[in-house]
């Protein structure tokens, strides 16, 4: 699918290049556009950043593993690279709705191209939204052991955003309007984050959890990230790095797949 | 010397069946090139269905279209190159501004660069939105909505306007303005115009030809004396209404409508 899609064209055909140029650059002008969003979206995870890495500070350190903050903070800047790209690629329901969509898809370019356009300006905004963020944390007390891994870190937000954007692109190919999206809030946002290992070490987890721990994409994102940032890691950057690539190369398939079939 | 005149638009026992309703009922007509074609018919008859085949974003269950002499099914970009569509319910990106969104358009058909500029600015100001031009859409009227897709709908050149229902909710004033620009089109450029509506006086006056669809059917088709002729009627309406009955069609709400009606339903 993504081959023949790569291959029809071809990539480095500068008409293509400008396809995803434009709708990637409409992305980044409606995210530089909506401040007041751009802030909304900065608080839940400062909340949680304060709120649990204050609260559960003591007790984490009491129970010899180390600095909470310095644990969290990785996770909650993956919970906001998360959501961000969820989001955006769900934002093409109301590209739906409000018809633009249409605009898109009848023009004389493969349906491919858009999906990637979309999906990359998706996840440029979510690592944007991910770096601020990080910053932000740095006043809060994170302090990343290794400044020379931060590309690292960098591949990994890469990777999740690309992930969650084609996720999104994926469920909002399936949704007439905006009605499962509470659904999707709660049943698959929430248990990818939570169950992610952002809050918590994974050793130790009854068996059915530890499960669903596995087979989450994110664990491997805060994971790496986690090893990028902090040095800490239990699957190791080769294992992190093969897994979300993978993940997000089927994802991105998937989404283009779904996407190849939408009909207004 | 006889000249013979290309047909732009050709379709052939073109049908969709949803689950439980047939939308387009085995239809065929031609369209030749240069000239206004209208659709006339009840609310649900079929014929956005119709366009939307046309236009290559539904996949018809049978039947065969060619436009432009070409087949979307095999060479879907070549026939989409060859049109520019207006949507019944507006289709521009309300967050970007009327430049951006016709900037958009040019990217996405190919519109070489250094004719992107100088093609905005003729378009713009033929539907004189220039002046506006760095307005966020959303701050638009409906009217300026409908201009602004118009203009983007010409902006690559394209051999057949589509427009479905083009002033469908805008005042005598505005409809007067939007066909005045079409009407210029199709004069000077010979660019075929196909467009769906309800509005006799607007089939009339507009319309070489028409086509009276209901229930996915044509009915009949022809000039508007024809029509008249065939029913034996004074009026294009009397006509109108011989052919199709008095009955009051019940359409079904869209995804856009429901949500609207949702919206309007809480705010009470």
């Amino acid at each position: 699918m993504l081959l023949k899609g790569l291959g029809k064209g071809g990539l480095q055909d500068a008409d293509n290049m400008r396809t995803i140029y434009i709708l990637w650059l409409r992305q980044l002008k409606k995210y530089f556009r909506s401040r007041s969003r751009i802030i909304g979206s900065l608080g839940q995870p400062l909340l949680f950043l304060v709120t649990f890495g204050f609260g559960f500070g003591a007790i984490f350190q009491a129970a010899g593993e180390g600095s909470y903050i310095q644990f969290l903070a990785p996770g909650i800047i993956l919970m906001s690279v998360l959501f961000t790209a969820l989001f955006s690629g769900i934002n093409l329901i109301w590209d739906r709705q409000f018809g633009f969509l249409k605009e898109t898809l009848v023009a004389p370019v493969p349906r491919f191209h858009i999906m990637l356009g979309l999906t990359l300006g998706g996840s440029t905004v979510a690592i944007i939204q991910g770096f601020i963020v990080f910053f932000l944390t740095l006043p809060i007390g994170f302090k990343p052991v290794n400044l020379a891994l931060l590309p690292v870190a960098l591949i990994f937000v890469l990777l999740v955003a690309i992930i969650f954007t084609s996720l999104g692109t994926a469920i909002a190919s399936l949704m007439e309007d905006m009605q499962g999206f509470q659904l999707i809030m709660n049943f698959l946002v929430m248990p990818i984050f939570f169950l992610s290992g952002a809050f918590f070490p994974l050793e130790g987890l009854p068996p059915a959890l530890i499960a669903i721990t596995t087979i989450d994409p994110l664990t491997y994102g805060v994971d790496g990230l986690r090893g990028a940032l902090i040095n800490v890691t239990s699957f190791g950057f080769m294992t992190d790095t093969l897994v979300l690539g993978l993940v997000a190369i089927f994802l991105l398939g998937l989404g283009s797949y779904l996407f190849e079939k939408i009909q207004v | 010397m006889k000249k013979e005149i290309k047909k732009i638009i050709q379709v052939n026992n073109l049908v969709k069946k949803y689950k439980n309703l047939v939308a387009v009922d085995h239809i065929s007509f031609e369209v030749r090139a240069g000239e206004i074609y209208a659709f006339l018919g009840p609310n649900g008859a079929g014929k956005s269905t119709c366009i939307k085949m046309l236009t290559t974003i539904l996949q018809p269950t049978e039947g065969e279209i060619i436009l432009n002499g070409n087949n979307p099914k095999e060479s879907k970009d070549e026939v989409r190159k060859s049109f520019g569509i207006v949507f019944q319910d507006p289709s521009l990106d309300e967050d970007l501004t009327a430049y951006e969104n016709m900037r958009f358009h040019a990217f996405l058909y190919h519109i070489p660069k250094e004719l992107i500029n100088k093609r905005i600015e003729e378009l713009l100001k033929f539907v004189e939105l220039w002046d506006r031009r760095n307005s966020l859409v959303k701050t638009y009227s409906g009217g300026m909505k409908r201009r602004l897709e118009i203009a983007r709908g010409l902006l690559h050149h394209p051999k057949i306007l589509f427009l479905d229902e083009p002033t469908l909710g805008l005042d005598p004033q505005t409809r007067e303005h939007v066909w005045n620009y079409i009407k210029n089109v199709n004069k000077k450029e010979g660019m075929t115009v196909f467009f769906t509506t309800h509005y006799m006086d607007e089939a009339e006056r507009i319309a070489k030809w028409i086509a009276i669809i209901d229930h996915g059917k044509i009915v009949a088709q022809g000039s508007a004396a024809d029509l008249k002729k065939l029913t034996k009627t004074k009026t294009l309406e009397d006509a109108f209404l011989a052919l199709v009955g008095h009955n009051i069609r019940e359409e079904e709400a869209s995804a856009l409508e429901r949500l609207r009606q949702r919206r309007a339903a809480r705010r009470r």
